[in-house]
């Protein structure tokens, strides 16, 4: 379902034969981390930077790129570059609630999965492969649809079918901490299982879990501006970067620029999110190694 | 022996399909019951209050008096033979809704299908083989950037470039007779198959990568074929076989990305159809899509899963893997 989850790793921060930081990474993944802490910014304070994002102006209408307004204007004549930075909330706001949200239910499952085993590893497994089975984005569309449409319910939706691909991730690395001696020792001692799992499994899985958040973000992103822009997440004329991107792309011809920022913007923060995902998985992972 | 444990793996595998078919048609059906409002309500359009003999041949025709699970049975044995009803916002047969529009969506489809395939494995090959090189950058970066660009977006930027700037291909619609149909969906197949080749290069480029590090391939160059024999007969042979599992992956993004992309460039396909009905609340229509695409999802499964025994002998001898 999220294709991140389930793509090789791609070698793109160490050299996979001299485990090197590759040069010109770091600059990257600096303006990586630049962006996403942009957008981020531009998320909690972003209607005090731009702060006309829905003023019409409908006899200047549709204008292209000016000084007044340096993306130019939409068909109500609504300033694009205000919308694009207010519509920073609710690209980051619904991710983010869904990132954690499938991140607490996925994970609570797969740890119980991977450490209890028996029936509810049984149960839990076939749960996440019936889902694995259905196209989550095509169910997305139908659910969120059919039950009416709007931005929470479509996050909903989303944490509980983006849950299993963390279920799937949380198991497996606590079927690989499972053997080990520190988890046998603390049974020995006579520690139940819920806090054995709980204090001393999921703190070895933190840089696993660091590392799927941002990737489990650039997915999130791209899943609610599409549910967005199909007109199923937010409600029609709202500053949305899924939203402005369908209402302006007949107006290609016109503004450009109203179709393109939006766009632009979504795919460089799934990007960025990805790199630095990416990036952080290798850099943990290899630090795990060198202890 | 081996018989009979190929046909258990089979057997296996198409209990497990068939369970998902009936789990997703009891899920498809209950949407009747799903949307707010009463299920003769949602069966009927609500502009004017209708007729009570237009409410009882509903209630007839969708068993309303009955118990749920015997709706749910006659549905089901309706669907089975594609008979979904009639759609609610143009009384016509959802049946014939579904095969007017497939046309467009199909020719898409393989369409794009065709260049994820053609240009993926060729790229993930070469990325592998040309490993730490400027090429095998630029193919991850590629792969990156289509990870991190949903079809719609890419979508417009073709449009742009393709169809504003340079005014190469036309914007919207579909065309007529099949080089219409070729030009007028080449920029949407574009826009499709980029997200499709990103997964296909990777996985193809790290298959690759491991299996060129394989003793075999070591003893096969010792031996003296030929760079190409070693490299396809040998490398990518082997290196195919997570992107055949990868197949379901594939047409999930694929299936997606049709919706997106018909939506971006006005094509009428079933896409288009889906978010029409879903819009409407037009629920016969939505439930004859759901359950067209679970029937196409159900079957690739079924050819991953033969084509995969096909090509990876240790499924055929034994080691026959859950």
């Amino acid at each position: 379902m999220s294709s991140q989850a389930q793509a090789p790793p791609i070698d793109l921060v160490l050299d996979e034969y001299t485990g090197a930081p590759r040069r010109g990474f770091r600059l990257l993944i600096g303006l990586c981390w630049v962006f996403v802490a942009l957008v981020a910014f531009l998320a909690v304070f972003g209607e005090r930077v731009a702060a006309d994002a829905y003023g019409q102006d409908l006899a200047t209408g549709i204008s292209t790129p000016s000084v007044s307004h340096p993306l130019g204007t939409d068909d109500l004549g609504r300033d694009v570059l205000s919308r694009v930075i207010v519509g920073a909330r609710t690209a980051v706001v619904g991710p983010a609630v869904i990132t954690l949200g499938a991140g607490l239910l996925g994970g609570a499952l797969g740890l119980l999965a991977g450490y209890r085993g028996g029936w509810s590893d049984n149960v839990i497994l076939r749960w996440v492969d019936l889902m694995f089975a259905l196209p989550g984005h095509l169910v997305a569309i139908v659910v969120v649809g059919v039950l009416g449409g709007g931005y929470w319910l479509a996050v909903a939706v989303l944490i509980l079918l983006s849950s299993p691909s963390d279920t799937r991730l949380i198991r497996a690395a606590t079927l690989e901490q499972r053997p080990r001696p520190y988890i046998e020792a603390a049974r020995v001692l006579g520690l139940p299982g819920r806090r054995i799992a709980a204090q001393h499994v999921l703190p070895n899985l933190l840089p696993l879990i660091i590392a799927s958040v941002f990737l489990g973000f650039a997915y999130a992103l791209l899943a609610m501006t599409a549910l967005s822009f199909l007109g199923l997440g937010v409600g029609p004329g709202t500053a949305d970067w899924g939203r402005m991107l369908a209402e302006s792309r007949r107006l290609i011809f016109h503004n450009p620029a109203a179709a393109l920022a939006p766009g632009a913007m979504i795919v460089v923060t799934a990007a960025s999110m990805n790199l630095v995902g990416d990036w952080l998985a290798e850099r943990l992972s290899d630090r795990g190694r060198a202890q | 022996m081996q018989r009979s444990q190929l046909l258990a793996f089979v057997g296996r595998r198409l209990a497990g399909l068939a369970l998902l078919l009936c789990i997703i048609s009891f899920g498809v059906f209950s949407l009747v019951h799903l949307v707010p409002g009463s299920a003769e309500q949602v069966l009927i359009s609500g502009r004017r209050p209708p007729s009570p003999e237009r409410v009882e041949a509903i209630r007839e025709r969708y068993r309303l008096d009955e118990s749920f699970w015997s709706q749910y049975t006659h549905w089901v044995r309706r669907a089975a033979v594609g008979d979904f009803g009639l759609s609610i916002r143009t009384g016509e047969p959802v049946a014939r809704a579904l095969r007017e529009r497939a046309a467009p969506t199909l020719f898409l489809g393989v369409y794009a299908w065709i260049l994820v395939v053609s240009v993926g494995i060729p790229l993930g090959v070469l990325a592998a083989v040309k490993k730490r090189t400027a090429i095998d950058r630029a193919a991850v970066a590629m792969s990156v950037a289509g990870v991190s660009a949903p079809a719609f977006v890419t979508g417009i930027f073709l449009l742009y470039i393709f169809a504003v700037v340079l005014g190469w291909f036309p914007a919207f619609g579909q065309g007529s007779g099949f080089a219409g149909r070729l030009q007028h969906l080449t920029l949407p197949a574009l826009a499709l198959a980029l997200t499709g080749i990103a997964p296909v290069l990777r996985f193809t480029r790290t298959g690759m990568l491991e299996t060129l590090e394989q003793d075999y391939i070591v003893f096969a160059r010792a031996r003296g074929l030929s760079r190409a024999r070693v490299l396809f007969g040998y490398g990518l042979r082997n290196a195919l076989i997570p992107v055949i599992t990868a197949g379901g992956l594939l047409l999930g993004i694929l299936l997606t990305g049709a919706v997106l992309v018909e939506v971006t460039f006005s094509i009428p396909g079933l896409g288009n159809l889906l978010i029409e009905a879903v819009n409407f609340h037009d629920i016969p229509v939505v439930q004859g899509v759901a359950m067209m695409t679970a029937t196409l999802v159900i079957m690739v499964n079924l050819a991953t899963d033969v084509l995969y025994m096909f090509i990876d002998p240790r499924i055929r001898f034994g080691q026959v893997a859950a």
